[in-house]
């Protein structure tokens, strides 16, 4: 079964657009197509949050909503969602609680990033709880404020969320998640003709043909990468196939095993890794921000190669094997084999990452992961570096060390993990010859996030913080954020 | 009449009401050009450069296949330009061309623009011209200029007092550094955009997102070759100003009203973001050279500071931006013998610009840097240095020869040593580095004086237009531009407070050149003191026609006349405003005025620099406490505490908004927001997703704000007020320096070659060299 056009619920009424162009932003739709130019452009690339919307998605049988960037994502993946805009808040002249709380606390100066703020809680307070400053910071990272300095910000959120949600879409929820299960049919999505289209299977199977026949297609999970090829880069993207559809999200997790389906986004996933250890858990709130991770996809973060994403090098320390599958052939490999050269992943024109499964650490396995970045949120990593270590006593059995940003790919150091075994985790003296084979391991670069002395000398720095971590069992020495301890 | 009342029994005045637009950003309703609604057949600007190659020749210039691309109406050169292809807002500086012709100068700079009928279009075939240079090495950094002897781009600029070189030999102690102060970004979230509307005969309407309407109608005039008056700019808002946009919106402006010329159509160019960090200048960053002489205690005898800074490729505002450097290198402290000197170098990067602090906040991280310096060397706290060396009785002249007559500097910080446990947290810092192997504490205390007024003394002057209407609802009109900063709503609040009505009985409207002419740009933190007081010398105006008139129908004395709460009173005597207002208009008195203001009492001499350049000073001061990793470099800011003084406050919120802000952004200055060039001169960080602002979770949790109880600024302001705009951003140099004070407790007597911004690899330097 096909359909023709997407369809998305919106101010209450079911959208059908039959005729969208395939790279077409949901950005651009919104400011040209619709004329609703509330929700503003400020970086074109998902860095700045002022194009922050908020998309109701089912999940679960609820209705869920998420802040996205609005500028990076393609229209099409909006099929079968809610859309709200700022426009949409106020009803009848009385602002909505978040709306009015940043009034209350003179909470913005400029204004232009004000309607992506908003979003940005709205989504916070339709989850109907009275958050942390912590949640509140976490929720608006995505977010940037030049005027503020972000404290009436906060004040607001603490203002208007206080537990419950009591708005138009609270009380519509239930009407809202029929809505939404009508549309979320299993036909075929496909948008376009043969040359040109946006398309998005219902299926695994009907995914996987799709992409046998258009080989040369665009793959498109979360689109927080694929979206600044279209508004950075100006490439042309006639044929796009989105996962999102395919139900690959499915998340698994037993005592021994993770695992995720390729396009299970960041925020589904994200308790999961949380409950692996708790440096996955704020690795991952250190992803992007909130919008990046309710697009983006621990998949797509794969699939994707880049050097400096902050998923494989720690799934690969973690020892990760990834699926993937062509027409009807599927077929796993260990993570780290996957990654090539830079930009040369092991997937075969038409294949498609399908999901990556991550063993739970055992008795005597120890992990940690850190990040360095020049500011804690929403950066992108200089280094990388992810550990685990199983011990015999307290000593190093088996060592896999893994660090993004150090080379051309997402790479294990071989050599540091060879000298690391044996060691003592007591005899802090002998671990110089395993810092010291680092050197061997890597030759990074340098480039605008850090010289490669410095990424060189960063490395070393995580792996001598992670013998000290171990060998104490405490991070509050050692950390200036992300304590372990907190997590606990 | 009463003029004389005190300045806090007002109505308006004095409240936190929120910005005039609160209502409307929170709803997505407050409309910014791209929102307008286009006119019918806009045509749409991209600009497009060399994609390689920062300096040098253009030896050809290919635009077939720009012109050729689909959607493509035109593509202009500079050939194209009737008038003047310059935008430089330095007098007979002619060297910010519109459209370089050819040689470019910088990495990004504009070759050509493209026409299309959509912006889609414009950008994509941008991107298709074969440029080619004849690249000669560029200079990138201000080390780079000095090192290849390229010609200074202004002349070198000096204060001086009593022989300097004697008093360093003569001094007990000794300090000598050097160090780098990088440059910013002004990553306002609404980047550069214009609209250009052609009208007839030649006429041209721009709206355009800037901080000085006039000299962008100035410039589009004299580059269409039409006088001014044909060529009208109106700015309703900004999503952001900070300096970017004084004078770096003109270029832009100017494409668009080009275009618009060309096409006979309506024409907007709106910059992508990358493209405008590329396009347009930033602050400035510094080479600072020092040697400093003091005594056994601390104080100093002789300073001797040479300031190298990263003009770029042209003037702009770097004479001026160079000058503040220089008038706040003296920061609250006296300098007995002193030599300041400035060098404003060429450099191959795009022209460095405005940025809110002008200047003044790299030559006060000069003096602060020196404090702690002083500190480490003598070991002692930086703070009692700091008390040491502040200005006061018969220590009170500057460099530049004004007399610091207003000084409070010394009651703020002693306020803020006490509210903020300044001696208590000494110890625990003290005591818990002297535990702590990898992570180590830093606290630091600083003040700031910053001098209020424009350098150049004739921009202190504005225009402002009142009209009453008979319903009593006021139309306010002044040549302040709304950028955030709460302008509009602190004026609107002085007018209502003159009137004695509601501010909302006021209505606020763009500004444009068109009502207000010939006004200065929306700086120097100036805007409230001279808008608000032009526009109030306008609504006194007509208040004093009204109370003539009234007064004369009641026949009480004039001066008996009261305009509060709504009402016009006299003894038993009481009209609506709005009822007078109507009886005014009947009895055929003008109900519209305007309003003029210049700053009193100032006076520069800049060959012999000497002066008193400012009216007032503003102070404020801060303490920062900071945790450094001393593995990775990695920094957590953990509280800040903050007592600046606003004096009589107009609008409390709006002013406690502008610290905070001010603060983190600052913050933002001096830790996580790096300027990257690779080796071409091409800026390798262009967007947030390689520059980064502070974000939610760099403000500390532990964020302590005041506002200094202020007996009123003893100059004669609006209200007695203080301007805010700018002086905050200086407050957060006590977060630098608490990093500074952090890297220092690891190697007693040893100080830490910090540079600006301290990045996690900055700091890791500064350890490195303390550790070799």
């Amino acid at each position: 079964m096909r359909r023709h056009a997407i369809r998305f619920l919106r101010r209450g009424q079911v959208v059908e657009l039959g005729a969208i162009a395939p790279m077409q932003t949901l950005l651009d739709y919104l400011r040209l197509g619709e004329k609703s130019r509330g929700t503003k452009e400020g970086c074109n690339e998902g860095d700045c949050g002022a194009c922050t919307v908020a998309l109701g998605t089912l999940r679960n049988g609820r209705v869920v909503y998420e802040p996205v960037n609005a500028c990076i994502l393609l229209l099409g993946q909006i099929d079968g969602k809610e859309l709200v805009t700022v426009e949409d808040l106020a009803s009848d002249g009385v602002l909505h609680p978040v709306q009015q709380a940043l009034v209350d606390k003179h909470a913005s100066q400029c204004g232009f990033c004000t309607p992506g703020f908003v979003m940005a809680l709205f989504a916070l307070y339709q989850q109907g709880i009275a958050p942390t400053r912590q949640q509140i910071v976490d929720q608006i990272a995505g977010n940037l404020c030049r005027c503020t300095g972000y404290r009436p910000i906060i004040d607001a959120a603490l203002a208007s969320c206080t537990g419950q949600a009591l708005d138009t879409w609270a009380m519509a929820a239930e009407q809202t998640a029929r809505t939404l299960r009508a549309l979320n049919d299993n036909a075929d999505l496909f948008v376009g003709n043969a040359d040109t289209f946006f398309a998005a299977p219902a299926s695994l199977a009907s995914l996987a043909d799709l992409a046998l026949r258009h080989p040369e297609a665009t793959l498109l999970s979360g689109a927080t990468d694929v979206g600044l090829w279209i508004t950075k880069q100006m490439r042309q993207l006639p044929k796009i196939i989105h996962l999102g559809r395919a139900g690959l999200n499915t998340i698994r997790d037993s005592a021994d095993l993770l695992s995720i389906g390729a396009t299970a986004t960041y925020a589904e996933a994200e308790p999961h890794l949380a409950s692996l250890d708790p440096d996955l858990g704020e690795l991952v709130r250190r992803i992007g921000s909130k919008q990046v991770r309710a697009s983006g996809t621990v998949g797509g973060n794969i699939a994707n190669g880049s050097p400096i994403g902050d998923m494989p090098p720690a799934l690969i320390a973690l020892g990760a094997q990834l699926h993937l599958q062509k027409g009807g052939y599927a077929r796993n490999l260990p993570l780290e084999d996957f990654f090539i050269a830079y930009g040369k992943q092991d997937r075969a024109s038409g294949e498609i990452v399908t999901g990556v499964d991550i063993p739970k650490l055992r008795e005597g396995e120890h992990f940690r992961c850190y990040k360095i970045s020049k500011r804690f949120d929403q950066d992108i990593s200089a280094v990388m570096g992810a550990f685990k270590f199983t011990l015999t006593g307290r000593t190093i059995a088996s060592a896999r060390v893994a660090f993004g940003g150090m080379a051309a790919t997402p790479r294990r150091a071989a050599r540091t993990e060879a000298a690391l075994v044996g060691l003592s985790l007591d005899h802090g003296d002998s671990w110089g010859s395993a810092i010291a084979a680092l050197t061997q391991d890597y030759a990074p670069i340098s480039d605008m996030r850090a010289s490669a002395a410095y990424r060189v000398e960063s490395a070393q720095a995580l792996l001598r913080k992670t013998l000290v971590e171990m060998a104490s069992g405490r991070s509050e020495a050692t950390r200036v954020t992300g304590l372990r301890e907190k997590a606990a | 009449m009463d003029d004389t009342r005190p300045p806090l029994a007002t109505e308006t005045v004095g409240q936190s009401l929120p910005h005039d637009s609160a209502a409307l950003h929170v709803q997505g309703n407050a409309t910014y050009i791209d929102d307008m609604r286009e006119p019918e057949g806009t045509v749409h600007v991209a600009p497009g450069y060399a994609g390689q190659g920062a300096r040098g020749k253009i030896t050809l210039l290919d635009l077939a296949t720009v012109r050729s691309a689909p959607g493509v109406l035109a593509v202009l050169t500079a050939a194209d330009v009737p008038g003047v292809n310059d935008c430089s807002p330095a007098r007979g500086a002619y060297d910010d061309p519109i459209l370089a012709e050819r040689e470019i100068q910088f990495h990004g700079q504009v070759v050509f623009a493209v026409v299309g009928e959509t912006r889609d279009a414009a950008r994509r075939a941008a991107k298709l011209a074969r440029i080619e240079i004849a690249a000669e090495i560029p200079a990138v950094s201000v080390d780079d200029a000095v090192a290849m002897g390229i010609a200074d781009l202004l002349p070198p600029y000096q204060f001086k007092r009593a022989n300097v070189a004697a008093a360093l030999k003569a001094s007990a102690g000794r300090c000598a550094e050097s160090f780098l102060v990088g440059g910013q970004e002004h990553f306002y979230l609404e980047g550069q955009v214009a609209l250009a509307v052609p009208g007839e005969s030649g006429d041209m309407s721009v709206f355009c997102s800037t901080q000085h309407p006039t000299e962008v109608q100035h410039l589009i005039a004299k580059m269409l070759g039409v006088a001014d008056a044909k060529v009208t700019c109106e700015c309703r808002r900004m999503g952001g100003g900070f300096g970017g946009k004084e004078s770096q919106a003109a270029q832009w402006a100017a494409l668009a009203a080009l275009a618009a010329r060309k096409l006979g159509r309506p024409a907007k160019c709106r910059l992508d973001r990358d493209d405008d960090m590329m396009m347009t200048g930033k602050r400035h960053d510094f080479r600072v050279t020092y040697d400093a002489g003091f005594d056994e205690t601390g104080r100093l005898q002789g300073v001797d500071v040479e300031f190298l800074s990263r003009c770029g490729c042209s003037a702009d505002l770097s004479g001026a931006v160079n000058d503040r450097t220089m008038f706040t290198a003296d920061n609250t402290y006296f300098y007995p013998a002193v030599r300041i000197n400035s060098r404003r170098l060429r450099t191959h990067t795009v022209s460095n610009t405005a940025f809110r602090g002008f200047g003044g906040p790299q030559g006060m991280i000069f003096a602060e840097r020196m404090m702690e310096t002083i500190a480490i060397k003598l070991g002692r706290d930086a703070l009692d240095i700091r008390k040491r060396n502040l200005y006061g009785p018969k220590r009170d002249v500057t460099p530049y020869g004004q007399k610091v007559a207003d000084n409070i500097a010394p009651q703020i910080i002693d306020a803020l040593e006490a509210s903020s446990d300044y001696r208590a947290r000494r110890k625990a810092v003290d005591a818990f580095n002297a535990e702590s192997k990898y992570l180590k504490r830093g606290l630091a205390l600083t003040p700031v004086k910053f001098g209020i007024s424009f350098t150049l003394t004739q921009l202190n002057q504005a225009g402002a237009l009142v009209h009453v209407y008979t319903d009593g609802s006021v139309h306010l009109n002044h040549g302040g531009t709304e950028m955030g900063q709460g302008l509009y709503i602190k004026v609107s609040q002085v007018v209502a407070e003159t009137f004695g009505i509601d501010a909302s009985h006021v209505k606020i409207t763009a500004t444009t050149t068109g009502k207000v002419p010939n006004t200065s740009p929306t700086a120097a933190s100036s805007g409230s003191d001279l808008n608000g007081m032009a526009a109030r010398n306008a609504a006194k105006i007509i208040r004093e026609r009204m109370a003539s008139f009234i007064a004369k129908e009641w026949k009480v004395a004039l001066k008996s006349v009261v305009f509060a709460s709504g009402q016009v009173k006299s003894g038993n005597h009481s009209i609506g405003f709005g009822e007078l207002a109507q009886k005014v208009h009947g009895a055929r008195i003008s109900l519209s005025s305007t309003g003029f203001y210049a700053t009193p009492k100032i006076t520069w001499d800049r060959p012999k620099a000497r002066g008193t350049p400012f009216f007032y000073f503003a102070y404020g001061a801060s303490c920062s406490e900071v945790l450094i990793d001393t593995l990775t470099g990695e920094m957590k800011v953990e509280r800040v505490d903050i007592l600046h003084d606003v004096g009589h406050s107009l609008n409390p919120a709006i002013d406690l908004g502008q610290i905070e802000g001010g603060f983190v952004q600052g913050m933002g200055w001096l830790t996580t927001e790096e300027l990257v060039y690779d080796d071409k001169g091409r800026l390798a960080t262009h967007a947030p997703s390689t520059y980064k602002i502070p974000c939610a979770s760099d403000v500390p949790a532990d964020f302590r704000v005041k506002l200094f109880e202020s007996g009123g600024n003893p100059a004669d302001t609006i209200y007695r007020s203080k301007a805010v705009g700018e002086p905050p951003l200086m407050l957060p140099i006590s977060v630098w320096c608490a990093i500074m004070n952090a890297i220092a407790s690891l190697k007693q007597g040893a100080i830490p070659p910090l540079d600006a911004p301290a990045t996690p690899e900055a700091i890791m330097r500064a350890i490195k060299a303390l550790a070799s």
